[in-house]
């Protein structure tokens, strides 16, 4: 549907996006990840004709978007990542602007207008200047413009920023439905939210792919070194003595915690010690607060775009065997992952 | 284009821009013609638009207009919608510019009945005031083109309204000021001559960023003004103000006022504004590659 090769976009001497290749198919929701600044908006932005790229070409369906921009982005429904709406007018003046403006048919536009807004559930203010809209009303509104006249691929920046929570989860609802007959690409910084609402991922950093494959895949890689975390209610002391009759610990990191001490244990590959480790926990008299074997879509991201928060590795973050060395600096970038989620609002790229 | 056109008037309407451009226009063309016209008897309309207070708030006028066309889009992220839905840039700078045409066309079209209301009272030359609303309308639909461009320059409607002022002001007193400040000798038009080439060279590297392009422009204007100067000195003779005064808009305007139909004057304005729509397809263009 969409076949991304060796873009490139330089800004100046600063290179945005460096050579980056993919290719999305039909009628899957993709995830768009990576941290501020990483090329993301970027991409998005050469995909949908607004930016011109310095090298490579973006084929739509066939359309080179270069060279045929007004067939490809017919095919195309985008949503930046601050709505780009006409404040001095209604959402229902506007809707009907953009509708003309992709060239749908006047008999057509009526019905096509009512239809998004209901699907985007803004019908009740569509007569209301957009100027006194709240932001998620506003953002809906961008929402709703995308899909006007049914397009084959939806693109949608950071749709949920800024929305409450109950909000947030409509419109995930709304882009679960969509993804059932439409192409989606959706950015975010919001991991759960890929986790929970996209099929595939590509996590970008840096300028460049570090992974393109489904969340099961990637979450998979992770777990060549199953990790274990476990909350109990003890002295480290106490954890120590159980965790060391386990030879399938490569590695461990110990924190004391107000609820008592906090482990996290890298197993051998292929192995599964989480009822073990509870019951010697139960049969020590010591309560377990928590524990959990998942591999997060969380930490595989962490671990990829490592290298953009220390300030530039060049090589391709790949997760092997030697890496397991790092897991004690994992509660280094842990808390600068939850900085991560606060900024989200903050823009990555001002395009 | 019918699109962007639409919204753009509804969009001039809805706010007070086109309302104040037409009063505006209005209010002056209709006190300076009651006073030359009506109390001073004078039987030609025309006269009207040459008058300074005119000019100036038609310079006004048209700023207002254009100040917000591209540079709102910008500072209110719309232009990203623009650059993503299909339409080719050619057709959003034309539904725009055809969108302002038709707001100055309003209080242009109500003037063309004040000749009609001055032949109750004596006799008028249809003809040359009609030529001349019409030479007023395609001075006006330059004005209009240039203030766009400069509206797609920047990100602020003030500055893009105070360049846009500063510009016509320029445009109108360019042949007094030449014909004050520069001698009629041919070494004056020639050392101007020099600083335009300068000049010339500098916008060719604004806009290409290539400073060999700019150097070779330079350069092989430089000999040939050096050789026409050495050749034939005559010619440069008051050469430099007679050219600001051709291609100065305000001026030709007056050869209609003067009552002849000056074809080249039309042809002119049309380039003009060929031009001006062209370079700001070519500025947004741009934009999609900084």
């Amino acid at each position: 549907m969409i076949k991304v090769s060796n873009l490139t976009k330089k800004y100046g001497s600063n290179l945005a996006v460096d050579n980056i290749s993919f290719e999305i198919e039909k009628g899957k929701i993709y995830g768009f990840l990576g941290p501020n600044g990483a090329g993301k908006s970027t991409t998005m932005n050469i995909i949908t004709g607004c930016l011109a790229q310095s090298e490579g070409t973006v084929m739509i369906d066939g359309h080179d978007v270069f060279d045929e921009p007004t067939a490809a982005k017919k095919l195309i429904g985008y949503l930046p990542e601050i709505p780009p709406l006409y404040t001095d007018m209604s959402p229902k003046e506007y809707l009907t602007f953009v509708a003309e403006a992709k060239g749908i048919k006047s008999s057509e536009i009526g019905p096509e207008v009512e239809r998004v807004m209901e699907r985007t559930a803004i019908t009740g203010v569509s007569s209301r200047l957009i100027r006194n809209l709240s932001k998620g009303y506003r953002q809906r509104v961008g929402i709703a413009m995308a899909l006007l006249g049914d397009p084959e691929i939806i693109i949608l920046d950071e749709p949920t920023v800024g929305l409450d929570p109950r909000q947030i989860i409509e419109i995930r609802e709304l882009i679960k439905t969509l993804g059932e007959d439409h192409t989606v690409i959706l950015s975010s910084h919001i991991l759960s939210e890929i986790q929970e609402v996209c099929e595939q991922v590509i996590i970008i950093s840096h300028g460049r792919v570090v992974a393109n494959d489904t969340i099961e895949n990637i979450c998979l890689m992770g777990n060549q070194h199953p990790v274990l975390h476990i909350i109990a209610k003890c002295t480290p002391d106490a954890a120590l003595a159980i965790v060391d009759e386990y030879e399938e610990v490569t590695h461990y990191a110990i924190t004391e915690c107000p609820d008592g001490t906090e482990l996290e244990l890298t197993l051998m590959p292929g192995s599964d010690i989480t009822d073990q480790l509870f019951f010697a926990f139960a049969g020590a008299g010591i309560a377990i607060r928590y524990l959990s074997n998942r591999v997060s879509l969380e930490e595989i991201y962490l671990k990829l775009t490592e290298t953009t928060f220390d300030g530039g590795e060049e090589d391709e973050p790949v997760i092997t065997a030697d890496e397991s060395s790092d897991i004690e600096t994992e509660e280094e970038y842990t808390p600068m992952f939850t900085g991560a989620e606060e900024k989200e609002d903050e823009d990555d790229s001002d395009l | 284009m019918t699109a962007i056109y639409k919204r753009e008037l509804r969009s001039y309407f809805g706010g007070m821009i086109a309302y104040i451009v037409i009063a505006l226009m209005l209010a002056f063309v209709g006190f300076v013609s009651a006073i030359f016209n009506f109390f001073g008897g004078i039987p030609f309309f025309e006269y009207v638009f040459a008058e300074g207070y005119v000019v100036m708030a038609m310079i006004i006028a048209i700023s207002l207009l254009t100040m917000r066309s591209f540079a709102d889009e910008k500072k209110e992220r719309t232009d990203q919608l623009l650059y993503s839905l299909p339409l080719d840039m050619k057709s959003i700078v034309m539904g725009k510019y055809l969108a302002m045409l038709t707001v100055y066309l309003i209080p242009m079209l109500i003037m063309c009945l004040y000749p009609l209301v001055l032949s109750l009272f004596g006799n008028i030359n249809f003809l040359q005031t009609y030529s001349s609303i019409l030479a007023q309308v395609l001075l006006g639909a330059c004005l209009i083109s240039i203030g766009m461009f400069l509206s797609s320059l920047t990100e602020t409607q003030v500055i893009a309204a105070v360049m846009t002022i500063g510009t016509f002001l320029a445009v109108y007193f360019m042949p007094t000021i030449a014909a004050t400040f520069f001698p009629e000798t041919a070494k004056a038009s020639f050392i101007c001559f020099i600083f335009l080439i300068g000049v010339v060279a500098l916008i060719v590297y604004a806009l290409t960023k290539n400073l060999y392009a700019a150097f070779g422009t330079a350069l092989v204007l430089e000999v040939v003004n050096l050789v026409i100067y050495l050749v034939n000195k005559d010619i440069y003779a008051g050469a430099f103000p007679d050219m600001l005064d051709k291609i100065s808009l305000f001026n030709r305007f007056g050869e209609f006022v003067n009552g002849s139909f000056d074809l080249t004057a039309i042809i002119y304005y049309l380039s003009v504004i060929g031009v001006f729509v062209f370079l700001t397809i070519q500025s947004l263009e741009k934009k999609r590659y900084s």
